[in-house]
């Protein structure tokens, strides 16, 4: 048993880790195992990949290709190989990902589990929408494929199914032809919430990636900085190598406070407005920044972070929007990494896939106990009367009622779990 | 001219190893020769490198590692014809003391493995070298040969078996073309590790050790601690006296 914590570090309970390392006698390593859950990178935020006092299957050590078809980019690799180590691979060879999350440090079986999103979402839908095949293992020693063709009522449970229904092996993803890694692109300050819709709208079938970040002290009087980008014509020139910096330690306090907040997003707004413009930039600095600062994560102190990442409908949007950001700003509980993004229309391919039509705005709050929940209760109260859900992959405190509501399908899980698996989150939201 | 690199990466199944063969199929077109006692694992290790790598040509072999005509004409073959640039021998298992205190045949098999193995690769590959004019042997020691402890001693006197071959092979081959490179990596997070990682100790990543060994390789550097601060840590735990040392438990 040692203690394990997911990103947002608000727990560390002892688990009981096994490392798979041979992907040949999973069946035989898994029977009778449970209650357990698979565990890639840690990236998600909450207990999605927790199992306190139970078993993780750590899929690190299954990091191996197993093959890759140049004339079609189908590749097939194992579940814990990173989304990083594929574009390391794969780009240079005029290959890449379609969707990746705000992180490379992903695995391909957390990518699939949580159907992440990018900020190509409008183009290319998510993850799942790239999977052409996997292989679940299950407790009861069963191996079996699926995909949108075969099984497709098992694939849609497995996609987006925080690994309930067992763990994915591997999986055989396309690829799509990237021409190098240089983006052209383009950093626009807007100063209110419709300017940002309207940007969104136009930007959506010209730009294949748009995101914007946003200044969240202000209330629903807000600006921010809206970015998009599309590769590079010309992709001629190197490279550079990454600099990457680490947080070296935790710092006691949260390095974004009521205090340093409002300094932090003014300053962040002033640079990001004057240096505006068009820019090429290589596609891992614009699509993720945090991945060039180690331990992120740290920044919010010794008692760690809640991000909150909800989505609600077109219509009722914009309201809500403004609604939760008037309630944040009064609250003073602001954040400095406050995302909004517009979702295209592609129906998501899982039972519990995040994306749907509509905005999606994802905030990091420090843990401050019960302020920061009396907070979430007022947020959820939004969330659930515009019709919208929190994203499983962030979330680490929602309520039962307000999971059942955002996740109308959530029930038709329950025939294709496998009995073995369990997780924090699984118990928390739907009882076992 | 065909630019193609030729390595040769004894026990290829290292996790160490395995990195660094994924490393160098990233760098361009390659020519790996991967020998393995486990055929298995290291087809599947080969599978991955093909897919990896658009132009890496990777084949597998087996055979006793112990065999002195097995080594002597496995060598020669892969020689014959064109020269190794690389030759990367990494096999071993981390003995544990205990069993080898208790039965001499365990001990016996832990020197065998992680020190006349290795050592014996090392002499075939250096003449083929020295024949041929140039060449890189790398081989994966450990801090443990730095200095033997009660904890380890059995299997650090191989890895010191191996440095102290190292030395020698270095300072014949010093001004010539041929260079040795022995690696020496701390605690390093892999399979063989997986106990000492459970009761929660710190371990560097296998991706940044295999970074330093194809550095190290690539520069030709003698000896390269992984990472670097096992270079000052072992300074000063071969220069403790005896007197404390002794005291210690470590």
């Amino acid at each position: 048993m040692r203690p394990v914590s997911s990103w947002g570090r608000l727990s560390a309970e002892p688990h009981q880790v096994t490392a798979l390392s041979d992907i040949a006698t999973l069946a035989d390593e898994l029977r009778g195992k449970g209650p357990a859950i698979p565990l890639g990178r840690g990236r998600s935020y909450g207990d999605a990949c927790l199992n306190p006092g139970g078993t993780l299957l750590d899929t690190a050590r299954l990091d191996r290709f197993h093959s890759f078809d140049p004339e079609t980019g189908r590749l097939v690799c194992e579940a814990g190989v990173q989304l990083r180590d594929i574009q390391r691979f794969m780009v240079p060879r005029g290959w890449g990902l379609p969707v990746i999350p705000g992180t490379q440090h992903v695995s391909v079986g957390g990518a699939i589990a949580n159907d992440v999103h990018g900020k190509n979402h409008h183009r290319v839908g998510s993850f799942g929408h790239h999977v052409r095949n996997l292989t679940l293992v299950r407790t009861e020693g069963e191996v079996v494929d699926c995909g949108p063709g075969v099984r497709p009522d098992l694939f849609a449970a497995t996609v987006g199914g925080i690994g309930l229904t067992g763990l994915i092996a591997t999986a055989e993803l396309q690829l799509q032809p990237v021409a190098g890694p240089w983006l052209d692109t383009e950093i626009l300050p807007y100063r209110s919430l419709d300017e940002f819709l309207t940007l969104a709208d136009d930007s959506e079938s010209l730009w294949e990636h748009t995101v914007s970040w946003l200044d969240c002290t202000a209330g629903s009087r807000t600006r921010g900085i809206f970015l998009r980008a599309n590769p590079a014509v010309d992709q001629s020139r190197k490279p550079p190598s990454p600099r990457r910096l680490a947080v070296p330690v935790t710092p006691p306090l949260p390095v974004f406070n009521r205090l340093t907040l409002p300094a932090f997003n003014s300053a962040y707004y002033q640079l990001n407005s004057r240096r505006g413009g068009a820019k090429r930039r290589p596609f891992d600095t614009f699509l993720f920044p945090l991945d060039d600062l180690q331990d992120w994560n740290r920044l919010y102190g010794p008692r760690g972070f809640y991000q909150y990442q909800l989505v609600v409908p077109r219509d009722a949007g914009p309201a809500a929007l403004r609604d939760i950001l008037d309630i944040i700003a009064r609250s003073g509980q602001g954040s400095f990494l406050a995302v909004i993004k517009t979702f295209g229309n592609r129906a998501s391919p899982g039972l519990l896939s995040f994306p749907a039509p509509g905005i999606t705005l994802s905030l990091d709050f420090p843990n401050r106990g019960a302020r920061t929940e009396r907070l979430f209760v007022e947020l959820d109260a939004v969330v659930r009367a515009a019709a919208g859900r929190l994203y499983l992959a962030k979330d680490a405190r929602m309520p039962r009622q307000l999971f059942e509501a955002g996740y109308p399908r959530a029930a038709e899980l329950a025939k294709f779990r496998d009995p073995g698996m369990s997780s924090g989150m699984s118990r928390r939201l739907m009882g076992h | 001219m065909n630019q193609k690199k030729r390595i040769v990466v004894i026990g290829a199944t290292s996790a160490i190893a395995e990195h660094c063969c994924r490393l160098w199929v990233q760098r361009g077109p390659v020519e790996l020769i991967l020998v393995a006692r486990n055929v298995a694992l290291a087809e599947r290790i080969a599978a991955d490198l093909r897919a990896r790598g658009g132009q890496a040509e990777v084949s597998v072999e087996t055979f006793d590692f112990l065999s002195t005509p097995a080594i002597a004409g496995s060598v020669a073959r892969w020689t014959s014809q064109k020269p190794v640039d690389i030759a990367l021998i990494a096999h071993g298992v981390l003995s544990q003391q205990q069993p080898c205190q208790d039965d001499i045949e365990r001990a016996r098999e832990s020197v065998e493995v992680n020190g006349v193995s290795p050592i014996l690769f090392a002499e075939a590959f250096a003449g083929a070298m020295e024949h041929a004019g140039s060449g890189t042997i790398g081989m994966i020691g450990s801090v443990a040969g730095d200095r033997g402890r009660r904890i380890n001693y059995v299997y650090g006197a191989s890895k010191a078996l191996m440095d102290r071959y190292a030395q020698g092979m270095q300072h014949r081959f010093a001004g010539s073309a041929i260079k040795v490179v022995l690696i020496k990596p701390g605690p390093t997070d892999t399979p063989m590790t997986a106990d000492q990682k459970a009761r929660g100790r710190r371990l560097a990543s296998v991706e940044s050790v295999a970074q330093g060994t194809v550095d190290a390789i690539d520069r030709g550097t003698a000896v390269a601690y992984l990472p670097r601060k096992w270079q000052l840590i072992m300074f000063v735990v071969r220069a403790l006296p005896n007197f404390i040392f002794n005291r210690l438990n470590i």
